[in-house]
């Protein structure tokens, strides 16, 4: 123990030692952060009532009437189908996206990219007062439609950065050779280029997920009716009544969360060690 | 597959220019290459090189000018159509796929039977020494390797044109020279037209049939690698190709002198309004015996000396100030017949060996 803190921690000669403080620097900030989150877990397997910790009896009774509430599955659903649909619209659209901005020599390239990226800049609620208004002209307030097309916009900037970058460490005299043996361009895509970049692809689907499963500004404005999401659902329930339910389901949240970021860093890290 | 008797097809570029904002890529550019012709682009960085194979390949669309392959005019066919060979300075090889694979991409493209495909895989990459390599990965190459592979896969599927963008660039220098002489022996087997580029001027002469010196977007000269080297069509060339010395000289009707001294020459000098003598240092001879009756004589003075192995090479200061480069064999006593520094020395110049060119700076 002792002799790891002599240890050099780097390159520079600092040891373990020296940076001793740093290391409890970051354990403080870790439980920090962590500790509200976590503290649901056990709250949920509580018999009582009302959210307590630490339960005094423990009881799956707030597991069993969310998956018996009609209106809770039918938001799990909504929020499911809005999240794999977004996947499926915004991936492509970024990967494009971003290729094309990698690949054409234009001068408003960067332009381009700084627009598409805006919604990430942009306050959440500003973007969802616009997305409110205009659907409310337009009439696809409370539609899946509508919510996928919102969430869409969310995702997009990060699937546009994700690919850019993976992009950046690749080859495109490669696509050239492709083509200059006979393979029109978008066959030079499909079979060159686009396997080469498909743990970014994998990663950036994943985001573009979760983008949409976790977000809860916009859908409080755009979602509702037929198609609450869960997360909408959560917010109002906390504002009716503290119920238990919120925490089994944010457990749940939690875990199926945490289980897609570990896949996405799972397929960065495969991208890392392929370059 | 194609017939025998249509192996190699022209090329015939006429009057391409390729702007990029101020800069001229290439400035009205006109080639023919010949079928089954072994031509190479030379030249210094910048010059233009990579944006005529560009042009050539498809990638690059000119601001204006004609590019016909035979007969056929191909300025707006796609890449994927022009079906031509073309290898990459970055290889640009396929790294998710084995070795077999990459060289098998164009013949899948070109729906081929598997065992074919197979078949012709093998025979290719027989034909650049990697038979049996089939099954490697591409990132388990040597460097000559991948440019092996990358040859191989771009010769599988026979093309009558092929492009190469400074293949070997990336090599050692004893593996480059082997490969030049593989390259050459494969041209003359395959016999497709061939463009070559590069900036190594030995690479140059060593493979070609012709070279096309280009400068600034402009080719300064095409001609075989003899003529290129022994009449330098201007300076930029005679400067560009070896190492050459220019010394002023004046012309009075049919004599030409440098410093009052009238210079015995066999090939007529250029029509032009100025004219350099251009002194290689392996044609400039150091003479023992003072001045020599029939050739052009040059008193100097020793400036360095130094020993090469191979070679001597001696710097050597002509009375009007000019430095001269001198190469000299070492063989037998003439290397204890080596000037000292400061020793008054006389350079002779053979009249076949006199070269008078364009004088004026290109
Ligand atoms: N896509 C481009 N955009 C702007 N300028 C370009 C582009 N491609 C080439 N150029 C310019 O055109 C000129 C010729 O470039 P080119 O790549 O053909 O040179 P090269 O002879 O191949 O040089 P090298 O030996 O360094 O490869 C250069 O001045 C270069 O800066
Ligand atoms: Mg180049």
């Amino acid at each position: 123990m002792f002799a790891w803190l002599k240890k050099p921690a780097s390159e520079t000669q600092i040891t373990h030692g020296q940076r001793l403080w740093l290391y409890v620097l970051a354990v403080i900030i870790m439980v920090l952060l962590v500790t509200p989150t976590l503290i649901v877990i056990p709250m949920s397997f509580s018999d009582s009532q009302y959210l307590e910790f630490p339960p005094r009896v423990w009881s799956l009774r707030w597991y069993e009437h969310y998956l018996s509430s009609p209106e809770w599955m039918l938001a799990t659903w909504t929020s499911l189908k809005t999240a794999f649909l977004t996947m499926l619209v915004a991936t492509p659209a970024g990967v494009l996206a971003a290729y094309g901005l990698h690949a054409s020599q234009v001068r408003f390239v960067r332009a381009a990219f700084l627009f598409l990226i805006t919604p990430m800049m942009v306050p959440l609620v500003l973007v969802a007062i616009g997305v409110f208004y205009v659907y409310a002209q337009i009439g696809i307030l409370y539609t899946l439609f509508g919510l996928v097309l919102a969430h869409s916009i969310l995702a997009l900037p990060l699937v546009v950065i994700v690919i850019g970058s993976a992009l950046k460490s690749y080859d495109m005299s490669q696509e050239n050779a492709a083509r200059s043996l006979g393979a029109p361009r978008w066959k030079a895509f499909v079979t060159i280029t686009l396997p080469q970049i498909r743990f970014a692809v994998v990663t950036a689907a994943l985001l573009s997920f979760l983008t949409s499963f976790d977000e809860v500004v916009v859908a409080m404005f755009v979602s509702g009716g037929d198609n609450p999401t869960l997360t909408r659902n959560m917010f109002n329930a906390l504002r009716d009544q503290i119920d238990p339910t919120i925490a089994a389901i944010s457990t749940i949240m939690i875990c199926v969360t945490t289980f897609l970021m570990v896949l996405a860093q799972i397929f960065g890290q495969q991208r890392a060690a392929k370059d | 597959m194609r017939s025998q008797d249509s192996d190699a097809l022209p090329i015939s570029i006429r009057g391409v220019t390729k702007t990029y904002g101020a800069v001229h890529a290439l400035d009205d550019v006109s080639l023919e290459v010949k079928s089954g012709e072994f031509i190479t682009l030379l030249g210094p960085s910048g010059s233009g090189k990579t944006t005529l194979l560009m042009v050539i390949a498809g990638f690059t669309r000119p601001d204006c000018g004609s590019l016909k392959f035979g007969e056929r005019e191909v300025i707006r066919t796609p890449p994927h159509l022009r079906d031509l060979g073309m290898t990459f300075q970055s290889y640009a090889l396929f790294p998710h796929m084995s070795v077999a694979g990459n060289v098998a991409y164009p013949l899948k493209l070109r729906k081929l039977q598997k065992a074919e495909i197979a078949e012709r895989v093998e025979k290719a990459l027989e034909t650049v020494q990697l038979g049996g390599y089939g099954d490697r990965r591409i990132t388990q190459l040597s460097g000559g390797q991948k440019q092996r592979v990358a040859l191989a896969r771009s010769i599988v599927f026979e093309p009558r044109i092929l492009l190469m963008d400074e293949p070997l660039s990336a090599l050692d220098k004893k593996l480059r020279d082997q490969m030049q002489i593989e390259l050459r022996h494969l041209h003359e087997k395959l016999g497709m037209t061939t463009v070559y580029v590069t900036h190594d001027q030995r690479e140059a002469l060593t493979m070609s049939d012709r070279i096309a010196v280009v400068n600034k977007g402009r080719i300064m000269q095409l001609a075989s690698p003899r003529e290129l080297y022994e009449r330098p069509a201007n300076r930029f060339v005679a400067d560009f190709i070896g190492d050459s010395t220019f010394l002023p000289v004046e012309r009075s009707g049919e004599q030409v002198s440098y410093g009052g001294m009238p210079l015995k020459f066999v090939q007529a000098p250029p029509d032009t309004p100025t004219l350099a003598l251009m002194v290689r240092p392996e044609r400039i001879v150091l003479s023992s015996e003072g001045p020599r009756e029939g050739a052009n004589n040059f008193a100097a003075t020793a400036v360095e000396v130094v020993y090469q192995g191979d070679s001597y090479l001696l710097h050597a200061r002509l009375d009007d100030g000019t430095l001269i480069a001198l190469r000299g064999g070492v063989r037998g006593a003439s290397l204890s017949a080596l000037p000292n520094v400061g020793d008054k020395v006389t350079l002779t110049l053979a009249p076949e060996d006199t070269v008078l060119i364009d004088g004026s700076e290109a």
